[in-house]
């Protein structure tokens, strides 16, 4: 097939002019076109939320929309998350402080989902049920979940930081 | 896995889409794709065009106008959720789209595109049928509209024919002081459902049951109205007698029996769901803080 489309995409800030067939999906780009390889791709149909990107500031699963489709649009991914120097995010230092993270296939979504919590959120306080609803959108196969529950209840109820030990050091 | 091959198409008026769609052989429309890519990646669709409704224009908003919330088809899921005018006059809608998929599939997926899909298992299209939906359909030959009970012809499949394509959906508004609730069972949290059912109720001023509409999703090809319930409700004293007599009739609907769910746990969930929903409902109806 050798239909193509050109379209420009704004990933992390830097402008891309890509060359698409319109078959393929938006992580596939990101993936083999840019060398984005931080968004990862599971299901392929929708379930396991590991290609989670923010579209112009919402999330989506990037397997289940066309290249074609973002021409003119911004995405952030997880390249872009970290500070140019390499300093982690909060939502990132949280998941690891909280041992959010298992084998860390699902987490880049996990990371993207929480992104869209905490802008939503804008400084208001949510409780767990909240935190697991938002979550549910994103398979944990090793079942890590009340470590990312914990981080992100951490790092978006700062206030609670002091209260909230990571749950392994709970357990000892 | 990938998509086969197709030709994109991207129009961006109503006039170049009904043209595309009047002229091309085996088209499939592009809404919010939160059904159809998955299709299209597992290679159960592989159609010949893929026509984008994404870039024409006017298909979205949502407006209250005469007793009437207008909603376009191409208005995305999250918008319906967070919409105060849903909240407002159609709690209901609102309530239930918190259950369809996930926030990052509502951020993309429409209401059209959930109703023109017609899964079995999807919520929105049980809303439709107890609200007594009415389906804005166009194509070049002009605008139709039907009664959403009317829109199923089997499994997946709708009276929108190949040259049109749904483009408004009008909920007629209940009474300010209605009560409404939406119940599912799902085999893990968020995710299909195995039964949901959808409920509206208004209490007379003498505190009966003046109108009620119950509808039940999952049993079969496409949701079901349990008129028999409904019935047992009308003119009655929202009492546990009234609610149990008209959940009993609820787990009456015929039902079939797939991989995850078999017939009669199907029902089970009915009567179940429809309990609850209708207590929830009817505490609503009568509370006067309840808009």
């Amino acid at each position: 097939m050798s239909e193509q489309r050109a379209i420009r995409i704004v990933v992390n800030g830097t402008a891309h002019d890509v060359s698409v067939e319109p078959r393929v999906h938006l992580a596939d780009v990101l993936r083999h076109q840019l060398k984005l390889t931080g968004t990862h791709i599971g299901c392929e149909h929708g379930v396991c939320g590991a290609c989670t990107v923010l579209l112009d500031g919402a999330t989506v699963r990037s397997c289940l929309l066309l290249a074609a489709q973002a021409d003119g649009c911004t995405i952030e991914t997880i390249e872009g998350v970290a500070a140019p120097d390499g300093a982690l995010h909060p939502i990132q230092s949280a998941l690891a402080k909280h041992h959010g993270l298992q084998c860390g296939y699902c987490t880049p979504g996990v990371v993207m989902t929480l992104i869209e919590l905490q802008r939503e959120l804008a400084g208001r306080s949510i409780d767990e049920t909240g935190v697991r609803h938002a979550l549910a959108g994103n398979l944990c196969r090793c079942t890590g979940y009340q470590g990312m529950v914990d981080a992100a209840l951490a790092v978006l109820n700062p206030s609670a930081e002091a209260q909230i030990e990571p749950t392994v050091a709970k357990r000892r | 896995m990938k998509p086969a091959p197709f030709t994109y198409h991207r129009p961006t008026s109503r006039t170049e889409l009904f043209d595309l769609l009047g002229s091309l052989d085996n088209a499939r429309v592009l809404a919010g794709g939160q059904s159809l890519m998955p299709m299209l990646n597992l290679r159960i669709a592989a159609p010949d065009h893929l026509i984008d409704l994404n870039a024409v224009a006017g298909l979205d908003g949502i407006e209250l106008s005469n007793g009437i919330l207008r909603i376009g088809a191409m208005t995305r899921q999250r918008a319906v959720e967070r919409s105060p005018v849903v909240a407002r006059h159609l709690p209901l809608l609102g309530e239930a789209m918190r259950h369809v998929g996930f926030q990052q599939t509502r951020n993309r997926g429409t209401i059209g595109g959930t109703i023109a899909h017609m899964d079995p298992t999807a919520e929105i299209p049980v809303v439709a049928l107890a609200a007594d939906a009415t389906l804005v359909i166009e194509s070049a030959r002009g605008e139709r509209s039907i009664a959403f009970a009317d829109l199923s012809t089997g499994y997946l499949t709708t009276q929108v024919e190949p040259d049109e394509a749904l483009v408004r959906i009008d909920f007629p508004v209940w009474p300010e002081r209605h009560g409404s609730a939406f119940e599912e069972v799902t085999r893990r949290g968020e995710s299909f459902a195995i039964v949901s059912v959808a409920v509206l109720v208004a209490l007379d001023s003498a505190g009966r049951v003046a109108r009620a509409a119950i509808a039940v999703g999952g049993l079969v090809e496409a949701p079901l109205r349990a008129e028999a319930a409904e019935t047992a409700l009308i003119g009655h004293s929202p009492d546990a007698g009234a609610i149990a007599a008209a959940a009993a009739a609820a787990a009456t609907l015929p039902a079939e029996g797939d991989i995850y769910a078999p017939e009669d746990y199907k029902q089970h969930l009915a009567g179940v769901l429809t309990e609850r929903a209708l207590q929830r409902a009817l505490a609503r109806a009568g509370d006067d803080r309840h808009v």
